[in-house]
């Protein structure tokens, strides 16, 4: 039989389809007790509207797999980064166009350093593979991505920006 | 079966896997949300709001952009962040709630203008409509981003400082911390765009500095509420300089001059953070709750 975990794990992301909950490292706990599941999920951005949906998916396809008894948790702590995103994720939303982020590492303590220039990053096309890329907005279609452009073959992309 | 797009192929017909769905689950649904013994629950809840009130009033005024702004990825910008505001508003005003008995709606929508308890350089119209402008915006945008995301380093747990007492306000901190740090840098990125840019936006966005700076004396005078939460409060004096410092590098960067210190007029003292606010508040909360009292219990 299928677990609750393997069942939660392979729900999508409602708004980057193309990751399962698992790979956007959302998903934090899946406990099971005597048919009753626990789902802790943390959001990404606190005002992310697709965290309801991610709530419903899940009890959804818990339900139909025979759970009756679902609850989904919420937890903030520790906050999500894009760092929690699997080395999986990250290939699977390069497959499908969207720039995965780089890795950030654990900020430093004390106040938050400024950036009064965009920190260079290179950020390598989706399409064509090239590093030499530019930034079109610092914010894009979600809450997570930002908008580029390749220089190269010209097509812009999304890109899974760092926090 | 034929798809226009990627999403559509992932997804076949079912709908309800749009990220538009109706109605909202409950901010903090599932965190818990026991208070520590020795913490005073009504200010804590006080301090929930001023925190909420500030992020929420703010966030009204920033989607009132979306459409208006000077480019289009500055309306998905502006919104994207009026967004993550918003988020930090639920949960603070659910916090707050818990004490109160009200839930995020009810406080949202059903207060009256005394009972806001947001600063004023939330709530001042910096356009888009008569008399705002962009440049004025990004210069409010840079303070007070600056000083929420001072506030929110010292509330949430680090190695640094301890962080506030008080769990799911620490946690919310927590959350809300790298939001801030990237609104800020979006404020001070812009602030020298347009400051060493050309002599007409060098103008407007001075201009805008010189609008918004009477409101800054608010933002670092301890409230009592803030007095009566040792250890779980900041006091906001005590961000000050760092914040001073973070805007000084930016004016120096853009070219800009700080204006002088100056105080906008208190009433009997009181401000914002009393429920005395601006002229401008009123027409905020009539646009903001209009729907909700119109139609009591209505749902997206």
């Amino acid at each position: 039989m299928t677990t609750a975990l393997e069942i939660a794990s392979a729900v999508r992301d409602p708004e980057l389809p193309v990751l399962t909950l698992a790979d956007l490292g959302v998903l934090r706990d899946v406990s099971e007790a005597d048919g009753r599941v626990v789902v802790t999920i943390t959001p990404t951005y606190s005002g992310c509207p697709a965290i309801d949906e991610m709530g419903a998916d899940l009890r959804r396809s818990l339900t139909s797999a025979g759970y009756s008894e679902v609850e989904v948790r919420l937890s903030l702590s520790p906050a999500w980064t894009t760092d929690w995103i699997s080395d999986e994720g990250r290939s699977k939303l390069a497959a499908a166009g969207i720039a995965p982020p780089s890795r950030v590492g654990p900020s430093v303590a004390g106040p938050v350093p400024l950036n009064l220039v965009p920190p260079s990053r290179q950020v390598a096309c989706p399409q064509c593979g090239s590093p030499n890329t530019s930034e079109i907005s610092r914010f894009g279609s979600t809450a997570c991505k930002a908008l580029r452009r390749c220089n190269a073959c010209a097509e812009p992309f999304e890109h899974v920006k760092e926090i | 079966m034929s798809f226009d797009n990627a999403y559509e192929s992932l997804l076949g017909h079912e709908d309800a896997h749009w990220a538009f769905g109706t109605g909202f689950s409950e901010a903090l649904s599932g965190v818990n949300r026991e208070f520590p013994a020795d913490v005073d629950k009504d200010a804590l809840a006080a301090y929930c709001l001023m925190l909420g009130d500030d992020a929420l009033i703010f966030s009204q005024r920033l989607a009132e952009w979306c459409s208006r702004a000077p480019e289009l990825e500055e309306d998905i910008a502006l919104a994207n962040i009026a967004l993550d505001l918003l988020g930090q508003a639920r949960m603070l005003l659910t916090r707050a709630g818990e004490v109160l008995g009200k839930s995020e709606d009810e406080l949202a929508y059903l207060r009256d203008e005394r009972e806001f308890r947001n600063v004023h350089l939330a709530e001042i119209d910096c356009g888009p409509g008569p008399g705002g402008d962009f440049g004025t915006t990004i210069a409010r945008l840079l303070v007070f981003s600056s000083w929420r995301l001072a506030l929110f380093s010292r509330l949430a747990p680090s190695p640094f400082w301890a962080g506030s007492a008080d769990p799911v306000l620490a946690a919310i901190a927590e959350k809300g911390l790298k939001e801030l740090a990237y609104h800020r840098d979006h404020a001070a990125q812009w602030t020298v765009r347009l400051g060493d840019g050309t002599d007409e936006s060098h103008r407007r966005v001075q201009a805008g500095l010189e609008r918004v700076w009477p409101f800054v004396d608010e933002l670092f005078a301890t409230h009592a509420v803030e007095t009566r939460l040792p250890g779980v409060a900041v006091d906001p004096a005590s961000v000050k300089s760092e914040v001073d410092g973070v805007l000084d590098a930016v004016l120096s960067a853009a070219g800009l001059t700080r204006p002088a210190d100056t105080r906008a007029a208190r009433v009997a003292g009181m401000a914002g953070r009393d429920g005395v606010h601006t002229e401008a508040m009123g027409y905020l909360l009539a646009e903001m709750q209009h729907l909700h009292r119109s139609l009591p219990g209505a749902v997206w």
